[in-house]
């Protein structure tokens, strides 16, 4: 535990120092928005439409953070003096999922806003949203954490990392799309069938934690 | 391969089977068709120093990293401090040091967030203290706050040395210790990394003499990772040890 607890301090440490992934990753939010707006030629969003464009966005500006979780272990031997340390695998696997969990945290507090003012009529639904985004998340660490391990060695990881995610969460987008539609309705937030999907993605997010922890030993091995 | 008879060590007389740190048969070790370590054996005893010698592409990196657990073996024998390796790699890890070519240090950490750290994975009890210690003793106690990015190569090695020893590991792998440090510096590192310092030592350096005369025994490994020597330290000399891995008869 004080090894989980020392890793995740470390990251979110140089994270508040450095200001390398949240920054980024609301700036390429923020200009997702502006780009939907335009590109969509639309004021106002509502249901599906809705929340597909926020959680793609999340989803896209996620792969930002994912590619920079392991940038200073790989670079600085960080990986070597972690694996130097009696220190059980699955408590970097933790920590890093942790740390991504508060980074996507920190974006949606920003962007969960900025879409509102600048897509919805009625912000009834967005409590509701969020709590679907923070579930989403969990699944999205864990998948982005393993991800992110398995491309970190390769030169091509930039490449690897959203070929390899991508068809990894679309489980997720469908169920948190499938959620959070009802709660950004026309006519104000509904919450039929959200259970269900809700159910698919805590079974995502635990089955993807399982994994993680079951393989992490063996991604860290030469 | 020539074998060494076994040893006067320089803390007297020891016998490498009775209590080996480091034990190695037939190790081998290759990257897809490259061989970087060629049936290597031997026997270290604990509180003994081996000369690891060799020319660049020797292996001698690659056999530390093994030792470490950083790597696995491709075939042979590894034992390290009793425990067989990769299969007990858990339990040696924490009772090992390693001061490599990289500092091992978080260049947006300060140096003694990066020591703190260090010891939070260890699970050090008294942190702090040995913290202010060993940085006292590298002179590096003003600097302790400073981010690593902006030290000299110098003072980062001096903060890696004291990172390395920061959980007192019995067994010191030490690849190139005192690259980058001047002799002051190299006098202050002295007592945590040095013979005197109580811990058995596995010594990279391309300082022949310097490395022959710190050590117990010496592995002398040619270009082609494959052993040239192997033997107590005293039964080589600089010279014939340079001859050994540039494949001089």
């Amino acid at each position: 535990m004080s090894a989980y607890r020392a890793i995740l301090a470390k990251d979110l440490r140089v994270e508040l120092r450095t200001l390398q992934s949240v920054p980024a990753m609301a700036l390429f939010a923020l200009t997702t928005f502006v780009l939907f707006r335009f590109g969509l030629d639309r004021e106002s969003l509502s249901g599906s439409l809705a929340a597909g464009v926020i959680l793609a966005t999340v989803l896209f500006a996620a792969i930002l953070a994912i590619n920079r979780l392991f940038v200073a272990e790989r670079d600085e031997g960080g990986f070597d003096a972690i694996r130097l340390a009696p220190v059980d695998p699955a408590s970097l696997f933790a920590a890093k999922a942790t740390a991504l969990v508060v980074y996507l945290a920190a974006l949606e507090l920003l962007a969960l806003p900025a879409f509102a003012f600048l897509f919805l009529d009625q912000w009834g639904g967005l409590p509701g949203v969020a709590g679907v985004l923070l579930l989403a998340d969990l699944g999205l660490a864990a998948t982005g954490v393993l991800v992110s391990a398995i491309g970190t060695n390769s030169r091509a990881r930039d490449l690897l990392v959203p070929l390899l995610l991508l068809p990894l969460i679309v489980p997720v987008m469908i169920a948190a799309a499938g959620a959070a539609a009802p709660m950004l309705a026309a006519g104000g937030p509904s919450y039929d069938d959200v259970g269900r999907w809700l159910a698919i993605l805590a079974l995502y997010d635990l089955v993807f934690a399982a994994i993680g922890y079951a393989v992490y030993d063996f991604l860290l091995e030469d | 391969m020539t074998e060494g008879v076994l040893v006067q060590t320089r803390a007297g007389a020891r016998s490498p089977a009775v209590d080996a740190a480091v034990r190695l048969r037939a190790l081998r070790r290759t990257y897809g068709d490259l061989v970087a370590l060629d049936d290597v054996s031997l026997d270290l005893a604990a509180g003994e120093t081996l000369a690891l010698l060799g020319p660049n592409g020797a292996g001698k990196t690659t056999l530390v990293r093994i030792l470490a657990t950083l790597l696995r073996p491709t075939a042979g024998e590894v034992s390290v401090l009793g425990c067989e390796l990769p299969r007990q790699a858990w339990k040696v890890r924490g009772r090992l040091g390693l001061l490599g070519h990289e500092p091992l240090l978080y260049r947006d950490l300060t140096i003694a967030e990066n020591l703190r750290f260090q010891a939070a994975l260890h699970g050090l009890g008294d942190a702090e203290a040995r913290i202010a210690e060993l940085l006292g003793q590298v002179r590096l106690e003003r600097r302790a706050d400073e981010l690593v990015r902006n030290l000299s190569a110098g003072m980062a090695q001096r903060a890696a040395v004291c990172r390395a020893v920061l959980h007192r590991p019995p067994l010191l792998l030490l690849d190139e210790p005192r690259s980058h440090l001047d002799p002051e510096a190299a006098r202050l590192v002295e007592p945590l990394i040095g013979p005197c310092g109580g811990s058995t030592r596995v010594l990279v350096s391309h300082d022949v003499e310097a490395s022959l005369a710190e050590s117990d025994r010496a592995l002398v490994l040619g270009a082609r990772g494959e052993p040239r020597y192997q033997g107590p330290s005293t039964g080589v000399s600089p010279g014939d040890a340079r001859a050994a891995y540039s494949g001089q008869p």
